[in-house]
Order: structure tokens, then C-alpha cells, then sequence
């Protein structure tokens, strides 16, 4: 994969990826932290992009971006007396530790192991993954609707309230 | 300038007195009668000598071929590749050039229509409305547009005071990230299209999902609760509307088996027929829920000028508004050029794109398409917003899903079945057609089995429902 | 010379596991470190994006021919990735503005009934 425009899209997109993926973790605003994500989830779509994962960089751009974007957003819009200001608890120094031991960990797999063979061609992904989700994995595909659908009706039964429809306009995503 | 600018005669002398267009040409002056005959007798000779030509075959694939502007490109990439240059330089170059000019086009393309789109569209529903649009800016009103977008551009840009600086000037330009993004897959020719993606449809879709958080941006941005409640409205119709359009193109992917737009407009042009025949209630509902996607009458609730002044974009002064306003109408034209591929045959118009240029008889189905919005807007009223969700949730999603269960299983059918296209095809569309009215009707009479439908319920005045605590009496 | 040239102007399977562990790192920080539960919430994804990286480079440069997994198993696995995180997050959301409505926060230091 040396095309020289896979190699400037890899490099714009990582680095656009981990800027905006520091940026939520510096950012002092909730909704400004929420706006950083959905880059980084933009991001990492074109990082699929350049892996010629077609059909997962749109569903990740239809999903992560499109439709979890909104949810968080309406959760924040629902939390109005909830504190704004994206502040870290006492556990930060830990959680940054791990999370350096955790990439530098893999960090060093990848750079150690010799990773062997050429990249397969593929040419479009999404014929390939249907045959598959309706053959090898249908039991797989089926739970994950039956999951769909708890979640949903899950999501609408935890928030009603008992007595009237009071909370109309709610994302059940 | 008009002369009746105080008419005391009765509209239907008015409408008796107005010449029409073949009376007012004839009444022009000999000279540019002569002018304009010359250019119709030469325009006839070209089009003779085109036919010429195309019969012959001596067109086809030429550089100069311009019924297919992808040929130029295809002979720039061979003169590149047969020079001698590096090999580097060279795919770069190859990789460059068509994309810049494909760019180009499509920001033009879009630019062209932010410049003229308002002129048409105001001119369009004065006639409508039995009266002229601007005339008065240039002649016959040409320059509105251009003493718009100056009248904007010199406003005072006034920011509220506790507006988030970061996200506040984000939105005007993110709303046009859709709108300018959506254009790449679409075909304009065989061999011009600016990204022929595998995922075209899911392209489309993911792209129409992203206006939604430029819109909720502006809302919060703005510091405004009116302006949060407008933005509120808007997203929840928009990501309301997503689901009609998804199912609408699954039943288009469905019958022509691809997601690429360029092989949708070919499974059209091989069948000799539109997906609109086909599949009416889809390209209904995808014309529908796409009005309420771009927020345009009857579905703008979320912005119209007499219910919430702006709405989301309330706060916002001179050009930025001006962008939302804009957006608006490229993303009116954007929608036509996606109906027209989807379900209206694309570039193709069974066997006349071999001579008239495929992407003009795109642009005029676009054209056309648009015609039918202005149509849309200058004569329905604009739907209350608790009346848009219903519509959506309880009549669109579960009917189209029904009706897309109906699609696969013929689908199916049509992919065995060894009959020829007429006999396959216009069962398929009598089957379509007779079970999208009787689902329709049935749905309805389930829906509404509970109201009376012929006494409509009076509007009651607030004062004798208890005044301002009349919802606490309606809460009992 | 030319090793330093093919490590960086040539995309392997490489570069893409150490950006695919930096935003798993980074999703673990913010999901350890921030105190509102949308924030969490926010780590997590960028932690399930990490992984869907890590699956999408290894289904590009498979490194077992031999085996009867196929090209895109790796691509299934994620559409299934997302279905779920889709499915969570909205729970975990629900969750949260249930809690807020007892308690008046998401703040994740005051949530903390079962600790003593």
C-alpha cells in the first residue's frame, strides 16, 4: 500500500484521529468534547476508507457519527442541571497510566513482530459480507436484531414516566 | 416597470388582458425576429448534422465527444501516460486533474444555482400566486439575487453574548458539507461521475444523517432557549424522516441488485423503464420525508418565518444566515438530482442520451423535479409539527416497511422468472401500485378508526378552557 | 536509508495496530479519568473504534492463508460491533437521564451509593 494518496489520507487521518482524540480528553467543554468526537469518529471513518472497508466506513459514518452523535447530544440536552464542564475525578493519574501502558504495550507488539504477507484486494466489500451475514453468521445477525430491538423497546421503557407523556421527543436510537 | 400598478379591474380581466408568451414574441421588433429565426434554422442544421454523426458512429469515444465529457478525461490520462514523464509525477497528474475539474464542476454547478435558484424560485411562485416576482432589480429582477446576497454581506454581525464562540461559527458551513458532499456519486454520463462509490446509496444516506449536527450546533450555540427548542423540532423531523428515505432506497437496491449509483441508472436505462413506475409509494415517501430532510415547506416547521422567526438559525446575522437560507436550496437541487437517478432514469432517456448530452437531460429532470417542489411550496400549507411525527412514525415507516417486504419477494420473483421485461415488469408495477393504494387506505381507516373524520373537532379558545392554567385543567 | 523510507512511506499492518492501540489508549483515559457519565460513555466508543481498526487492518493483511476464515469475517465481526455499541450506548444514555432524574447529576463521583 504505497499509492502515494493512501499514504498522505493514512497520515491525515491519524493524525486528525488522535488530535481529535486528545482534544476530547483536554476539551473543557462537555458539548465541545462532543464536537471533537464526531471528527475523530470522521476520522476514523476515512481511516476505513483507506483499509478499502467501503461498507463499514459509511455504516460507521451512518452510526457513530449520524445517529450516536444525536444521542449523546440529547442526553446532554436532558441533563440540563448536570455539570458542563468536562472535569476529570481523582482517578486520572491512573487511567492515564493505563491507558499509556495499554498503547505503548501494543505500540511495541506492532513494531516488534514481523508481520508477514501482502494485503489482500478486495473490491468491493459489501457483496461479500451480505453472502456472509446471510450464510456463515445468520444466527449471529439474528441475535443482533433481537439485541436492536430489546435495546430499543428498553430504552423507551426505562425513560417513560408513570403518569401521562410528558417526555415526547425522545431519540430511541 | 409594469403599468398596473393600481388596478381597479377584476383579476379575471387581468388574467384575460395578459398576452401570452407567442403574442409578446411576435410583437418584438423585426430585427431580433430575424436574429432569432437565423439561430433557430442554425440550431436545427447542428442538430442534422449531430444526428449525422452520432448514426455514423464517428463520435464515439473521441475526446471531442461531448456527449460524454468522461472521454476528454480518458484522453488526458492516455497522453499522460504515454509521455515521458516520471511515473510518479504522471499518477499523480492522472489522479489530479480529473478531480480538480470534477470539483470544479460540482462547487459551480452549486455556486450557479445559489446565484440564479432565488431569482427562479421567487419568479416561480409569484406565478403561482397570479402576480410578478422581483422585476424591478435589473431586468425582469435578474440582479435580486446579487442585491440579496450585498444587502446581507453588509449586515452588522452581531453575536449573543453567552454564545460558545467554537460552536457558533461552525454551522454555516457545516450545513453545506452535505449539500456539496452528496453530489460526488452521481452519474451524469457513462463515464462521468466524480466518485462512483461501490456504497453509493449508503453514501447518500450517511451523508443526509450528517446535517443533523450542524443544525443542533447552531440551536446550542446561539444561548437562545427559542432558538434550542427550533433546533430541538428540526432534528427530531430530521432524524425522523432518515428512516422513510433508507427503507425507500433498500427497495431500489433491492430490485436492481446494486448499490452503485451508475449501474441503478443502467438497470433503468436495460429495462426500459423508471423505478417510479415500478415502485411509486417508495419515490413518493422519498420525496416526502426528503422535504422534511431539508427542511423545506410543507416541513419547515423547524425554520418558517411566521412560527418561530428563524428558528435554529435565529440568532444569526448577515451571511451566515444567508448560508442557511442558501443551503436550503442546494440541498432542494440536490434531492432532484438523487430522485432523478434514483427513480426517475438518471441520464437515461431510453435511447435519446446517444444524442443529447446525458448530463442535460439530468439537468433537466432536475429541472423538472424542482418545478414540482416550487409547486409543492407555493400551494400546500406547512404541517404542524406533532402532525409530521405521526405522519412519520405511524403512517410512513410501517407502510413503506411493508411495502419493501413486498419489493424483496418480487424481486426475487424477477430475478427466476424467464419472461420478457414487459410482461415481468408491468406485473411487478400493477401489483406495486394496487397494493400501495390498498395498504394506504386500510392503514388509514386503522389509524383514524377512533375520530370522526367528516366533523373535524372546533378550535376552542383558551380563555374558556381556564386561561393560562388550562393545562392544568386538561391534566384534571 | 531505505528501511526508514518503506517504514514511512510504505502502510503496513504496522502503522495502522499503533494508531488502532493510541485511540484504544486514549478512549481507557477518558473512560477512567472523567467524572460526567456522557464523557464515560464518550471513551467507550473511541475504545470500541480502536478495536474496529485493529479487526479492519488484520481482515486487509490477513496473516494465516491457510485457515477457512474468509476475506471479510473481520467486517462481520464489526458490522456486529456496531449493532451493539449502538444498542449500549442508547441504554447506557436511558440510564443516565434515569439516574439525573433521582439524583440531579451524572456526576459519576456522586453516584456512589455502594460504596460504604
Amino acid at each position: 500500500m504505497d499509492s502515494p494518496g493512501i499514504v498522505i489520507g493514512f497520515y491525515m487521518m491519524a493524525g486528525l484521529a488522535l488530535g481529535s482524540g486528545t482534544l476530547v480528553f483536554l476539551a473543557r467543554n462537555l458539548l465541545h468534547a462532543l464536537a471533537f468526537l464526531v471528527i475523530s469518529f470522521l476520522s476514523m471513518a476515512g481511516l476505513f476508507l483507506t483499509l478499502s472497508a467501503d461498507f463499514i466506513a459509511m455504516a460507521q459514518i451512518l452510526i457513530y457519527a449520524g445517529s450516536i452523535s444525536v444521542l449523546m447530544v440529547f442526553a446532554v440536552m436532558l441533563t440540563p442541571l448536570a455539570s458542563r464542564d468536562n472535569g476529570n475525578t481523582i482517578y486520572v493519574l491512573p487511567g492515564l497510566l493505563a491507558a499509556g501502558g495499554i498503547a505503548t504495550f501494543v505500540g511495541f507488539l506492532a513494531l516488534d513482530t514481523s508481520w508477514s504477507g501482502p494485503a489482500t484486494d478486495f473490491t468491493t466489500t459489501i457483496d461479500l459480507i451480505g453472502n456472509l451475514l446471510l450464510g456463515k453468521y445468520v444466527l449471529a445477525f439474528e441475535i443482533a436484531s433481537v439485541l436492536l430491538l430489546f435495546a430499543l423497546i428498553g430504552a423507551i421503557m426505562l425513560v417513560q414516566t408513570s403518569s401521562s407523556d410528558q417526555e415526547e421527543g425522545e431519540a430511541d436510537d | 416597470m409594469s403599468e398596473n400598478t393600481r388596478s381597479a379591474t377584476p383579476m379575471s380581466r387581468q388574467i384575460a388582458e395578459h398576452h401570452s408568451l407567442l403574442d409578446r414574441t411576435l410583437a418584438l421588433p423585426r430585427p431580433i425576429l430575424v436574429m432569432l429565426s437565423v439561430l433557430l434554422v442554425g440550431f436545427a442544421m447542428s442538430q442534422i448534422a449531430i444526428g449525422y454523426l452520432v448514426i455514423s458512429g464517428q463520435l464515439d469515444g473521441k475526446w471531442y465527444d461531448i456527449r460524454d465529457l468522461g472521454n476528454a478525461m480518458i484522453s488526458l490520462d492516455g497522453v499522460i501516460q504515454n509521455s515521458e514523464m516520471d511515473s510518479r509525477i504522471a499518477s499523480t497528474l492522472a489522479y489530479l486533474i480529473p478531480t480538480l475539474a470534477g470539483a470544479t464542476g460540482i462547487v459551480s454547478i452549486v455556486g450557479g444555482w445559489l446565484l440564479i435558484g432565488p431569482w427562479v424560485e421567487r419568479r416561480l411562485i409569484a406565478k403561482f400566486q397570479i402576480r410578478q416576482g422581483p422585476n424591478r432589480t435589473g431586468p425582469f429582477g435578474l440582479l435580486q439575487t446579487l442585491a440579496d446576497a450585498l444587502k446581507l454581506m453588509q449586515k452588522e454581525i452581531i453575536i449573543p453574548s453567552g454564545a460558545d464562540r467554537f460552536l457558533y461559527f461552525v454551522p454555516p458551513v457545516a450545513v453545506f458539507i452535505p449539500a456539496i458532499l452528496g453530489w460526488a456519486p452521481i452519474p451524469w454520463s457513462p463515464k462521468m461521475s466524480y466518485a462512483d462509490l461501490d456504497v453509493g446509496v449508503l453514501f447518500v444516506i450517511a451523508i443526509s444523517s450528517l446535517g443533523v449536527l450542524a443544525v443542533f450546533m447552531a440551536g446550542w450555540a446561539s444561548n437562545n432557549h427559542y432558538s434550542l427548542l427550533g433546533a430541538m423540532r428540526t432534528i427530531a423531523m430530521m432524524i425522523s424522516y432518515e428512516i422513510p428515505i433508507s427503507v425507500s432506497l433498500l427497495a431500489v437496491v433491492l430490485l436492481t441488485g446494486s448499490t452503485k449509483l451508475s449501474e441503478i441508472v443502467l438497470w433503468q436505462s436495460e429495462h426500459g423503464v423508471w423505478l417510479v413506475m415500478l415502485i411509486p409509494f417508495a419515490a413518493l415517501a422519498f420525496l416526502f420525508a426528503s422535504t422534511a430532510e431539508i427542511n423545506r415547506t410543507p416541513n419547515d416547521i423547524g425554520e418558517a418565518e411566521s412560527e418561530i422567526v428563524a428558528g435554529f438559525y435565529t440568532e444569526y446575522s448577515g451571511m451566515k444566515a444567508g448560508l442557511f437560507m442558501g443551503v436550503e436550496l442546494a440541498n432542494a437541487i440536490l434531492v432532484g438530482a438523487l430522485m432523478s437517478t434514483f427513480f426517475l432514469g438518471g441520464y437515461t432517456m431510453f435511447g435519446l442520451e446517444t444524442w443529447i448530452p446525458g448530463y442535460l437531460i439530468l439537468a433537466t429532470k432536475i429541472g423538472l423535479v424542482y418545478f414540482l417542489f416550487v409547486w409543492i411550496r407555493a400551494t400546500l400549507p406547512r404541517f404542524r409539527l406533532d402532525q409530521l411525527m405521526g405522519f412519520a412514525w405511524k403512517f410512513l415507516i410501517p407502510v413503506s416497511i411493508a411495502l419493501m417486504f413486498l419489493t424483496a419477494i418480487e424481486s426475487s420473483i424477477l430475478v427466476r422468472w424467464d419472461v420478457p421485461n414487459f410482461l415481468s415488469l408491468g406485473l411487478i408495477g400493477l401489483v406495486n401500485i394496487t397494493s400501495a393504494a390498498g395498504l394506504t387506505f386500510v392503514w388509514l381507516r386503522v389509524l383514524f378508526r377512533d375520530t370522526d373524520l367528516s366533523t373535524p373537532p372546533a378550535p376552542i379558545l383558551t380563555r374558556e378552557m381556564g386561561g393560562l392554567q388550562a393545562a392544568k385543567v386538561l391534566r384534571g | 536509508m531505505t528501511e526508514i523510507y518503506e517504514l514511512i512511506f510504505e502502510i503496513g499492518l504496522m502503522h495502522y495496530l499503533i494508531v488502532s492501540g493510541s485511540v484504544f489508549g486514549l478512549g481507557t483515559a477518558i473512560a477512567l479519568g472523567k467524572r460526567s457519565a456522557i464523557a464515560v460513555l464518550m471513551g467507550i466508543e473511541l475504545m470500541l473504534n480502536g478495536s474496529i481498526l485493529a479487526l479492519l487492518a488484520f481482515s486487509r493483511f490477513p496473516q494465516n492463508t491457510s485457515s477457512d476464515a474468509g476475506l471479510v469475517d473481520g467486517h462481520v465481526f464489526v458490522v456486529f460491533i456496531l449493532s451493539v455499541a449502538a444498542a449500549e450506548a442508547a441504554v447506557a444514555l436511558a440510564l443516565s437521564v434515569l439516574v439525573y432524574r433521582k439524583r440531579e447529576t451524572v456526576d459519576l463521583d456522586r453516584i456512589n451509593l455502594m460504596r460504604w
